[in-house]
């Protein structure tokens, strides 16, 4: 039977490595890379979140905190965005949880090329290193808004163009692309050919094709970033016109002649916005798998989740240009888009009632990442309801770059995929570690972090139909914006400085469990998909022991009537499944079953 | 395999499969060499990166400052030798499969001849072009001439670091059918590079 899975079975893998170095440091094995994937990317989120807490504190309180003047502001506004979107969440998802899950729920012992594994890792620290190096360096970091747009973006008097500051994140951006077409080449290449015996592709856990379609838009979508990136450094650096129009800039007339920066918008965006999938698609599947375990029920309609993945990931490509409603473009052209942005409505809530109705009747269990997973429902329906309002050109204009938006993107592509992130850590964390977290501890993080959420960025809804606009250093005395609208934005401050202390908890609650915690065993959750069944946890290195796992049946076979656990695993062969006393033989469930 | 199929697949069912009059449960997943497979993808993405150069470089001639740049003779000639180059290890993964070690090293040591060839000669046409006053900076298609030929180059320059793998192995005295795979793969990367330069060679003289 081996001779049907050669490629997952990768006997030159199984060669432990010894020294501390080939283990630890310049290591291969995708569950090493997965985290230090996952604590360098949380260790720039760490540096976004303080960056967040300075532009809070600016906001609430103007005129008290003398070490902020406009320019670090809008370095912090930037550096914050930038770093989030791309350098925690990109990276956390597919470089940490794709690493992770993809060998071990698909019953592979790695990646297919663990060299070009650990390069990916180690081209991403670079990536990161240098965008770090940007604080150090005369002028500080860009301050150009994490949309880069020209002209602005490279001409004196925006932060960071008199040193190097936008030289960095330019090369950081093209360096981090590298990083990550190693790992996505990887990522796709392992799940179409290193799967074990029985794993068909519909079979396989949502997680792996929330990751794989996410992983595939991420490629596709890259380039333009890598193309912008490029072309903006050519301009900035050696005097060309790509996107510089001709111009003059303090008084100085340019040497550029006639570009334009609509072009590097397009551009942007093109890659702007599947990047909001290729965060939120691994977000909905990670989420899809903690429901259905937590709620001992299978997830409701896995094909329909399946062909929305797909669907949703085909769709993004074609809505960019709704992140430009007001660049002047044609109505006509901005018709389309609207049309198109909300079609992608359609999928994305067919996912959203599936989540509901797996929950439906199940027998839920609030373990700490149900309680994410379920406070993810609520964070992201109600930042794609604001999305409906911002995808229609007539409603976007009067809204745009207010603090609505503000609150729209925060909820929907910030708190949304961090609540799922929070969920997956918590649910893998004893399959990773071998320890149990601090339940209690868990659960505080949990309360203070989705009612702290909603006491940010509620009111900021409120702030945008105001028209509070966004990136303002300070609103100074306008008449439009009542008294009120400070005392709140005070208020706002006091909740995002409560949440981010609260992160605290978190970061003590997995360190100190490490050491604390009770051990786990190999399957806490009762889980049925692969990763759970492995001989050791954490699993050792080739996963498997001497031979791969064999799957009968899909990664949610939970709650089958007659069965004693009420689970089973994917890799029990239909005779050897344990029934109540009575309940006859086991048999598959087929839709006749179902009453 | 056929996506329907895949898609409407009924995964809560069990489908046991038949194969060779033993029951087994399959996985679908192809034996086509992993490399092969992450090639393909590769060549996705690069071409995607020169596909959104290109719809850059159209939007880009519609705007007043565009001016026609000069199209050097020498492009001809270069293009001639990424040509042959492609031809020689075409016809070196041929002589690979059928195992015969001197035509292989001829084949890749000529191949190695022709790209660096192409890749000397596009400097050279850099040379010409400074050499008139044409520099990076001095219009948007000579911006995007230095750009798109560079991006190629390197491209090339990234192949031939397999090219060298391979024939470090097969001069050290391997059997060809070791570096079997990775002629191919070279074979399949130089194609897809002369298809992109045909692309760009088009382009700029579109201009």
């Amino acid at each position: 039977m081996t001779s049907y899975v050669p490629i997952a079975d990768q006997s030159h893998v199984m060669h432990d490595p010894h020294t501390f170095i080939t283990k630890y440091v310049w290591s291969q094995d995708h569950k090493v890379i997965a985290i230090q994937y996952g604590g360098t990317a949380i260790f720039v989120g760490l540096i976004a979140l303080v960056l967040s807490a300075m532009m809070r504190l600016q906001l609430g309180y103007p005129d008290t905190f003398s070490f902020i003047d406009p320019a670090n502001y809008i370095q912090f506004v930037t550096m914050h965005g930038m770093i989030m979107v791309i350098y925690l969440l990109t990276a956390l998802f597919l470089g940490g949880f794709g690493n992770y899950l993809i060998p071990l729920q698909l019953g592979a012992r790695d990646m297919v090329f663990p060299y070009l594994n650990m390069l990916s890792y180690w081209f991403y620290l670079l990536s990161v290193l240098i965008l770090l190096a940007s604080f150090f360096v005369t002028g500080g970091p860009t301050g150009a808004g994490w949309t880069l747009y020209p002209p602005q973006a490279i001409l004196r008097g925006t932060p960071g163009t008199d040193g190097p500051g936008i030289i960095l994140m330019l090369v950081s951006l093209l360096v981090f692309i590298m990083a990550f077409t190693m790992g996505g080449l990887n990522y796709v290449t392992t799940v179409l050919q290193a799967r074990t015996h029985g794993m068909t592709l519909m079979r396989m856990p949502l997680s792996v094709w929330g990751i794989f379609v996410a992983t595939i838009l991420a490629l596709f979508a890259f380039p333009a970033l890598f193309v912008s990136a490029l072309m903006m450094l050519l301009d900035k650096l050696l005097g060309t016109s790509f996107f510089m129009p001709a111009l003059a800039s303090l008084g100085q007339v340019s040497e550029h002649t006639g570009g334009s920066p609509i072009l590097f918008q397009h551009l942007f965006w093109f890659f702007g916005h599947p990047e909001v999938y290729i965060v939120a698609l691994p977000a909905f599947g990670l989420v899809s798998d903690v429901l259905s375990t937590h709620a001992r029920k299978n997830i409701f309609g896995y094909r329909m989740m399946v062909w929305a993945i797909v669907a949703i990931g085909g769709l993004s490509f074609i809505v960019w240009a709704h992140h430009m409603y007001v660049s002047g473009m044609n109505p006509y052209f901005g018709f389309f888009f609207a049309f198109t942005t909300l079609i992608i409505a359609i999928p994305t809530a067919i996912k959203v009632y599936n989540w509901v109705l797996t929950l439906w009747h199940g027998n839920i269990r609030m373990t700490v990442p149900m309680l994410f997973a379920m406070g993810f429902i609520f964070t992201f329906i109600h930042g794609g309801l604001t999305g409906i309002f911002l995808g229609n050109v007539t409603v976007d204009l009067p809204l745009s770059d207010t603090y609505f938006v503000v609150a729209h993107f925060h909820m929907v592509m910030g708190v949304s995929p961090v609540m799922v992130l929070f969920a997956a850590i918590y649910h893998w964390y004893p399959k990773i570690t071998g320890k149990m977290f601090n339940v209690t501890l868990g659960k505080i993080h949990f309360w203070a972090t989705f009612l702290g959420t909603y006491a940010i960025y509620l009111p900021m809804h409120y702030l945008g139909f105001l028209g509070v606009p966004r990136r303002y250093f300070a609103l100074g005395s306008t008449d439009f914006i009542p008294d009120s609208a400070m005392a709140l934005n005070a208020n706002i401050t006091q909740a995002a400085i409560f949440v981010g202390v609260m992160q605290l908890l978190f970061i003590y609650n997995i360190i100190s469990s490490l050491r604390n915690g009770a051990p786990a065993g190999g399957n806490p959750w009762e889980s049925v998909s692969l990763e759970w069944q492995t001989p050791d946890t954490p699993p050792r290195h080739g996963n498997w022991g001497d031979k791969l796992p064999v799957v009968y049946r899909w990664a949610y076979e939970y709650g089958v009537p007659g069965v004693k656990d009420d689970f089973v695993p994917q890799n029990v062969p239909p005779e050897e499944v344990v029934m109540e006393p009575g309940a006859g033989k086991y048999v598959d469930r087929s839709e006749g079953h179902y009453s | 395999m056929n996506p329907f199929r895949l898609l409407t697949e009924k995964p809560w069912l069990s489908t046991p499969q038949t194969v060779g009059g033993m029951t087994v449960e399959v996985s679908q997943a192809s034996l086509v060499p992993p490399q092969k497979v992450a090639l393909r993808v590769f060549l996705g993405v690069v071409g995607v990166l020169f596909g959104l150069f290109f719809t850059a470089y159209f939007i880009r001639m519609g705007l007043a400052d565009w001016r026609p740049m000069p199209e050097p003779q020498q492009l001809w000639f270069n293009t001639l030798l990424l040509f042959l180059g492609s031809i020689t290890l075409q016809w070196t993964s041929h002589v690979v499969r059928r195992g015969e070690t001197g035509l292989v090293k001829i084949g890749l040591l000529l191949g190695a001849i022709f790209t660096f060839g192409f890749v000397f000669g596009q400097v050279s046409v850099w040379q010409q072009m400074t050499a008139e006053g044409y520099y990076l900076s001095s219009n948007p298609a000579n911006s995007f001439f230095y750009v798109l030929t560079g991006l190629h180059a390197l491209h090339i320059l990234g192949g031939l670091w397999v090219w060298t793998r391979a024939s470090v192995r097969v001069m050290a005295g391997a059997k060809p059918e070791v570096v079997r795979l990775s002629v191919g793969l070279c074979a399949t990367y130089w194609h897809f590079l002369l298809l992109v330069w045909l692309a760009v060679f088009a382009l700029i003289s579109y201009t």
